[in-house]
């Protein structure tokens, strides 16, 4: 069956989390846009989940986004309805597509919209059972030629599809938040997977304009395999730090570091609050499940203990975790001992920065380098300069550069990534890094 | 009309910042001032000149679609509240798209010259960041035969119109020099901006005008034969004038040397069903432009600043030629030539047109008449030439040539 057929009639599980509107939004489009070039087809998108009100909150969200993409796709759009006479303006046009993006969704919170589907994604919540179940459930309703996508980030896809006895029939489709606007999709293949399911796994992606990143079918991929690594780095270096320094200053250290003196686009614990605490622990416990490679962090139990969750709300705002967020700035730092956040009101931050020392080139940072020309040799050279600029700013990062380079190794060592330029696409792409980890800039 | 039955002068112009993208106050996410505000303070910038605000006797505001773009109508009974004097005063509101400018000074010649009144306001207003872009070219289409040619038209309808005659043009007179006149024509609106303080690009700080402009067009995001830049910018502004006799401008308390006589005037409408007679000409600019000229019994070689509706540089070499200023095509040398520059034979758009300055649809016609005003009485500021010639012209043009006023003023 090709790929315009089976997007015929496709289903979203957990369609309204964060990654699954995003998902759910990009299937709309595609199929709103098949729809008006093959009029004699039928497309419906099923949008299941079990939220009634994220349901209704993710039908908004795709109409706003369809206004948003034909105003964008203005001349594209104005060709399709060049037959209906009664839409002549560039307002009536984009108002007609927005219902026929609607026209094509069904919502609802039980599987059976499901039954005819020969396409499923899922972006389920991250756990094991619960994949399982929804697998089994599927496999028991819809085509015996049906197929899954899931957008697990860590969970092995043969666990999954053995345990559902749907082997050969699911594939790793990991896009990254948000997935409508993120160039970036890594794609699992796991050893028993079915050619044709590849190859439509392919060509979707072209269709959706994603880079694919391939990866091997070990726990966490590269993805998780980098991130969680990562910060757990980061946690060490706060705990090591803590003894001498206090725990607050430490927090603010390394999270200072990794991102200015790194040139990140945050903080390594402004993106684990960014991703959630939650989540962080959730994968990081099935990396270790499967890994056993002491993927484990005490703190971040703690932390959950507490109550600080991280994430953000259904609107987007940045909830506080590790940090305290104000309008998206920085402005405060969790002190489990005192259970409160302690301001970065000067009167102690101030000293920190001190003690760090002078960042080595203010006049660089992530931001002033989006589509810097020069990029490669301006890094170069600011690399370069940190050891002629022993700071305690400079010392730390640069534990922090090793550290995750050596993680990032590991991962092609490890045959998870077939190469390093695929883990160096994957953080560049999918976390915005400048660099990608695998380089020379430190030798 | 072969002459003026009487002497008419324009006093006490004044115009408004031209708000939108390119002003550093310009933020598309942030609430902006309304009709209301551009009204009030054009409206308190001429009422400042004046010693006797009871002295003006009626007024008449020129706007395109305040009705799309603001969802208001009535603005002739809006305008009273410009100044507290207008209050149980004839106003009228006129329409002729983005002539609505030119339109309103001709009412408000016609007024006085009627014997009805001794002084005129004439405003003109439009407020168009209301919407974006592609709901704005919508609106703005509305000065096309909607019927007839709206959905055959383009995502950008105008912008498609224009990049049609310049496409025309290019393949008459050759493509690279064409485009390469466009190029400059953009640098010259800019550099003009950059000494006018109210103009929409006073702050573009591009070093490489000329090349920016060069920027071959991409037909698959916008159009083939122009680009961005040669295109007038989505604007807010107003710009008011008062139209009157000798009588009415004593007793504003202004002196012969605050005020500019009109000497040539010219009205032309063009059916709007049908295309272009030609595409590389504006045929009813040349009409109504050689009827102000006839006029004022001069040549085209006595006008010594020039106001042209240059919403896309090709309109604005095209203006050129229609004010018989260069022949066929001849507009290519002359602006390579720079003629048109502020230092040329011929100054045009001096603070900035519409490239440079803005365009305000409504208000465009007005701000022309108003920096003629300002280069002829040495109150142009920073962007004050040195004139070399008592004359200066202006054409208001409307959709796709197809409504033109045109005025000769004398110093």
């Amino acid at each position: 069956m090709d790929l315009n057929t089976r997007l015929q009639n496709v289903t979203v599980i957990g369609a309204a989390g964060k990654m699954g509107s995003g998902i759910s939004l990009l299937l709309a489009l595609e199929i709103a846009y098949r729809a008006l070039e093959h009029k004699d087809r039928t497309y419906l998108l099923n949008l299941v989940d079990v939220n009634d009100g994220a349901l209704l909150g993710l039908l908004r969200y795709l109409r706003e986004q369809a206004v948003k993409d034909a105003e964008k796709q203005m001349s594209r759009i104005r060709r399709l309805y060049a037959d209906r006479e009664d839409l002549v303006e560039n307002g009536e046009m984009i108002q007609a597509f927005a219902d026929e993006v609607l026209q094509h969704v069904r919502t609802g919170k039980t599987m059976t919209l499901a039954q005819d589907s020969t396409l499923v994604f899922e972006a389920a919540f991250e756990k094991e059972e619960l994949k399982v179940g929804i697998y089994k459930e599927l496999a028991a309703i819809c085509p015996r030629d049906m197929y899954i996508l899931t957008n697990t980030s860590s969970i092995p896809l043969h666990v999954l599809a053995d345990a559902s006895g749907m082997l050969g029939r699911v594939i790793g489709y990991h896009f990254y938040n948000p997935p409508a606007v993120q160039k970036l999709l890594e794609v699992i293949t796991p050893d028993v997977c079915d050619s044709e399911l590849q190859q439509l796994a392919a060509e979707l992606a072209k269709v959706l304009r994603k880079t694919v990143v391939p990866s091997n079918d070990i726990a966490g991929f590269i993805g998780n395999g980098h991130f969680m690594r990562d910060g757990l780095h980061g946690i060490r270096e706060v705990e090591r730090l803590a003894q001498e320094h206090g725990f607050v200053k430490a927090v603010f250290f390394v999270n200072k570091t990794s991102r200015e003196w790194l040139l990140r686009p945050m903080g390594i614990f402004q993106l684990i609050d960014y991703v959630g605490v939650d989540v962080f622990q959730l994968i990081l416990r099935v990396m270790e499940k499967y890994l056993n490679d002491g993927l484990h962090s005490p703190l971040i139990d703690r932390y959950l203990e507490l109550g600080i969750k991280g994430g953000q709300t259904s609107s987007g705002t940045q909830k506080d975790g590790f940090l305290k967020y104000d309008k998206g700035a920085i402005v405060g730092i969790y002190d489990p001992e005192k259970q409160e956040y302690v301001m970065m009101d000067g009167t102690w931050n101030k000293e920190a920065d001190t003690q760090l020392g002078a960042h080595p080139d203010p006049t660089l940072s992530w931001k002033s380098l989006q589509g810097d020309p020069h990029l490669d040799a301006k890094l170069r050279r600011y690399f370069g300069s940190f050891g002629a600029n022993p700071t305690f700013g400079v010392q730390l990062a640069t534990d922090y550069f090793r550290v995750t380079r050596e993680a990032s190794l590991r991962l092609v060592a490890d045959g998870v990534a077939h190469s390093a330029e695929d883990v160096n696409k994957v953080l560049t792409l999918g976390f915005f890094h400048l660099y990608g980890p695998i380089n020379d800039y430190l030798d | 009309m072969t002459h003026m039955p009487k002497p008419l002068y324009l006093a006490a112009g004044a115009y408004t910042m031209s708000l939108g993208t390119g002003r550093p106050e310009f933020n598309p996410r942030k609430a902006r001032p309304g009709l209301e505000h551009y009204i009030q303070e054009v409206g308190r910038a001429v009422f400042d000149q004046i010693e006797d605000p009871d002295v003006i006797d009626e007024g008449v505001i020129g706007n395109f679609m305040a009705a799309r773009f603001n969802k208001q109508g009535h603005l002739g009974s809006l305008m009273t509240i410009a100044h507290p004097s207008l209050e149980y005063k004839p106003m009228i509101r006129v329409e002729g798209a983005c002539a609505s400018g030119g339109l309103a000074l001709a009412t408000g010649i016609k007024s006085v010259l009627s014997g009805l009144a001794d002084s005129v306001l004439v405003m003109g207003v439009e407020v168009q960041n209301t919407v974006k872009a592609v709901y704005g070219a919508d609106i703005l289409a509305g000065a096309g035969w909607f019927a007839g040619e709206r959905k055959a038209g383009g995502t950008y309808f105008f912008p498609q119109k224009f990049s049609d005659r310049a496409g025309a043009f290019g393949q008459k007179y050759g493509v690279e020099k064409s485009r390469a006149a466009m190029a400059h024509w953009y640098a010259t609106a800019i550099e003009n901006a950059r000494l006018n303080p109210l103009a929409q690009e006073h702050h573009n700080a591009v070093k490489d005008l000329v090349g920016l402009g060069l920027t071959p067009p991409d037909a698959r995001t916008f159009c083939e034969h122009i680009n961005l830049f040669h295109c007038s910018k989505v604007s807010d502004g107003a710009a008011a004038i008062v139209v009157c006799t000798k009588e009415g401008y004593k007793r504003l308390g202004l002196k012969r040397k605050d005020v500019v006589k009109i000497v040539g005037y010219g009205h032309a409408a063009a059916n709007l069903t049908a295309p272009p007679p030609e595409l590389t000409e504006l045929t009813t600019s040349r009409k109504a432009s050689g009827l102000a000229r006839k006029m004022a019994k001069i040549s085209a070689e006595d006008y010594g600043v020039i106001e042209v509706h240059d919403c896309f540089s090709i309109t604005g070499m095209l203006s050129l030629e229609a004010l018989e200023l260069a022949g066929p095509g001849q507009s290519i040398d002359l602006v390579m030539a720079g003629e048109n520059k502020r230092t040329g034979r011929f100054p045009t758009n001096t603070g900035g047109g519409l490239v440079g300055y803005g365009h305000p649809t409504g208000a465009s016609g007005v701000r022309m008449a108003v920096d003629l005003w300002k280069q002829l009485t040495g109150k142009a500021g920073d962007f004050q030439i040195q004139l070399q010639k008592e004359h200066g012209v202006m054409i208001s043009m409307g959709g796709n040539d197809k409504t033109v006023v045109s005025l000769v003023l004398k110093r």
